[in-house]
């Protein structure tokens, strides 16, 4: 069967319910199709029982949903062993689980993590927090003003130094794509671990991490159809192993007593306390959803809608932040004399959802000098006709603010 | 003198008039463009209401036992908000102020500029607003 965007649409009742809402804000989170949200009431009404450890049925029956939505995640973005997914709440948490883990492990004083400048704030300041604490320094891998990393600039800053590099996928501000397999055998020629934001790319692109040889990667399930509350941190079976804990608590521990405890084997090491289970397991569902259209033609699809929304824009004049030539389906621009804010105020009451601010990526915003942009950012259930009612009100936004 | 009561019952007179959204944020716009400004060497971190979204600045005197408000900011929405909370407050006595509701902002279907997630930097300047009235207060009984 071919690419049907009736079907596809008829998947989601946000879409169905809020007709005539116009719903560009997927970069922050999308919609979520039926068969997510009926595995979701599906697992409270008749599996609801917290997972491993029980003996009763539905507890293994829960148990099971659960450990199949690991492996499935795994297999999703073709990881060696299920064991190297890790479920955690959300990208944000993700991360800090890294910093925290990785830094007991390998960082210490005078050592450098790089961050990118096109980085969110939850991929920069849980890596100054960690550098504060170890008295490790970080440094900043430029972009230039078309929103690409300056690989001139990583090759410099690469050194015996550098412990840890932290970038992301896909830039939430700029829709940048990011070359992660080339960066990755940079970074692993010094001797380095790759920390990949994978947030807003894996909606978009196929993730193949054994490919790009990353050695952590972060996503969030609710920006790829999936419910919130729901992450995955994905690392490499030894990196894994050699870190230590990090939150203690039940499910992490192997065996306890005030003398000494021991940990878990991998997941379940860095999975304290009971998870989102009802989350993970609909996540699967969400997973399920992708890949019965395929990215290829996820892909296509988007970026068809991303080339007509920007160039119906340009007609209108607008100034565009992110032109990079390799960039997933979203758009930060701003018009001439409007503020981000005004600008957003008046898509909403013409029933249009974009995000305005600095995105949480204020060094972006830093370094074209403006507070913030308008960011249009387009799911697989966006067409070319919402896109036309999205610039009849930039139009009208336009004419209201700027003239 | 007009009180407050009275300045919002005006406001919200005023707003009735228009029977859609597009007119009331045109006139909104407007009524920004009017605001008794705030001079750029005023714009100091001091006087700065930073919102998430938009920044406002706020200064205040104090004459004739009146409060004297001036304002910015760089959103023409938020400024037009602006404009309407200091034609309430501006040139009031402070107890007056620090007693007022603003329910007028709801009643003219602007309620929505003040809620958490807008983060305009409106709430946080009402509150700037009653502290100022508040100081002057307590300076005045001294």
């Amino acid at each position: 069967m071919g690419f049907s965007i009736d079907n596809i649409r008829a998947q989601f009742p946000f879409i169905n319910q809020n007709n005539p809402l116009v719903y560009f804000d997927n970069a922050a989170t999308t919609q979520k199709p039926q068969n997510v949200l009926d595995t979701i009431k599906d697992y409270y009404y008749l599996q609801n029982s917290n997972i491993h450890r029980g003996v009763h049925k539905t507890s293994q029956l829960a148990t099971d949903l659960f450990e199949d939505s690991r492996q499935s995640t795994a297999n999703f973005i073709n990881a060696a062993h299920s064991h190297e997914i890790i479920f955690t709440s959300g990208t944000t948490a993700s991360i800090n689980l890294l910093s925290h883990c990785l830094s007991l492990f390998t960082l210490k004083k005078g050592d450098e993590v790089l961050v990118s400048q096109m980085e969110h704030h939850s991929n920069i300041v849980p890596w100054q927090l960690a550098c504060e604490q170890k008295g490790a320094i970080i440094k900043v891998i430029p972009f230039n003003k078309k929103g690409e990393l300056c690989h001139d600039q990583l090759d410099t800053l690469l050194s015996e130094k550098t412990k840890i590099v932290a970038i992301n996928h896909a830039s939430n501000s700029l829709g940048t794509i990011n070359n992660i397999k080339m960066i990755a055998s940079k970074v692993h020629a010094v001797g380095g671990v790759l920390v990949v934001d994978g947030a807003q790319a894996a909606p978009h692109i196929k993730i193949d991490v054994r490919d790009m040889d990353c050695d952590f990667y972060c996503f969030s399930a609710h920006k790829m159809y999936g419910p919130t509350g729901v992450g995955v941190l994905y690392g490499k079976e030894n990196w894994l192993e050699k870190m230590p804990p990090y939150q203690g608590g039940g499910e992490m521990i192997k065996d306890v007593s005030f003398k000494k405890t021991t940990f878990a084997e991998l997941p379940h090491k860095y999975e304290a306390g009971t998870p989102n289970i009802a989350g993970v397991i609909g996540f699967k569902k969400a997973l399920d959803f992708i890949s019965s259209i395929g990215y290829s033609e996820i892909e296509q699809h988007e970026q068809l809608l991303l080339d007509y929304a920007e160039k119906e824009l340009e007609k209108l004049g607008c100034v565009f932040y992110g032109r990079s030539n390799k960039r997933v389906s979203l758009l930060s621009f701003l018009f001439e004399k409007t503020h981000h804010y005004d600008f957003g105020v008046i898509l909403d009451n013409l029933n249009i959802a974009v995000r305005t601010g600095h995105h949480c990526t204020q060094p972006v915003m830093g370094f074209y000098g403006i507070p913030g942009t308008v960011r249009a950012s387009f799911a697989v259930y966006n067409t070319i006709e919402e896109i036309d009612f999205f610039i009849t009100a930039c139009i009208k936004a336009k004419k209201m603010l700027a003239e | 003198m007009k009180n407050i009561e009275k300045i919002q019952k005006e406001i919200i007179n005023e707003f009735a008039l228009f029977d859609n959204w597009s007119d009331k944020y045109e006139y909104l716009i407007e009524l920004g463009k009017s605001v008794p400004v705030v001079l750029e060497k005023e714009k100091t971190e001091d006087n700065l209401i930073k919102g998430c979204q938009s920044r406002v600045w706020l200064v205040a005197g104090f004459k004739d036992g009146k409060v004297i408000y001036r304002a910015d900011s760089d959103a023409i929405i938020t400024k037009g908000l602006v404009g309407l909370f200091l034609r309430v407050f501006s040139n009031q006595p402070p107890r007056e102020i620090i007693g007022a509701d603003n329910s007028f902002i709801d009643k003219i279907g602007f309620k929505e500029h003040l809620s958490q997630t807008r983060a305009n930097g409106l709430v946080l300047m009402l509150k700037q607003i009653t502290l100022y009235a508040i100081a002057f207060n307590a300076k005045e009984n001294l």
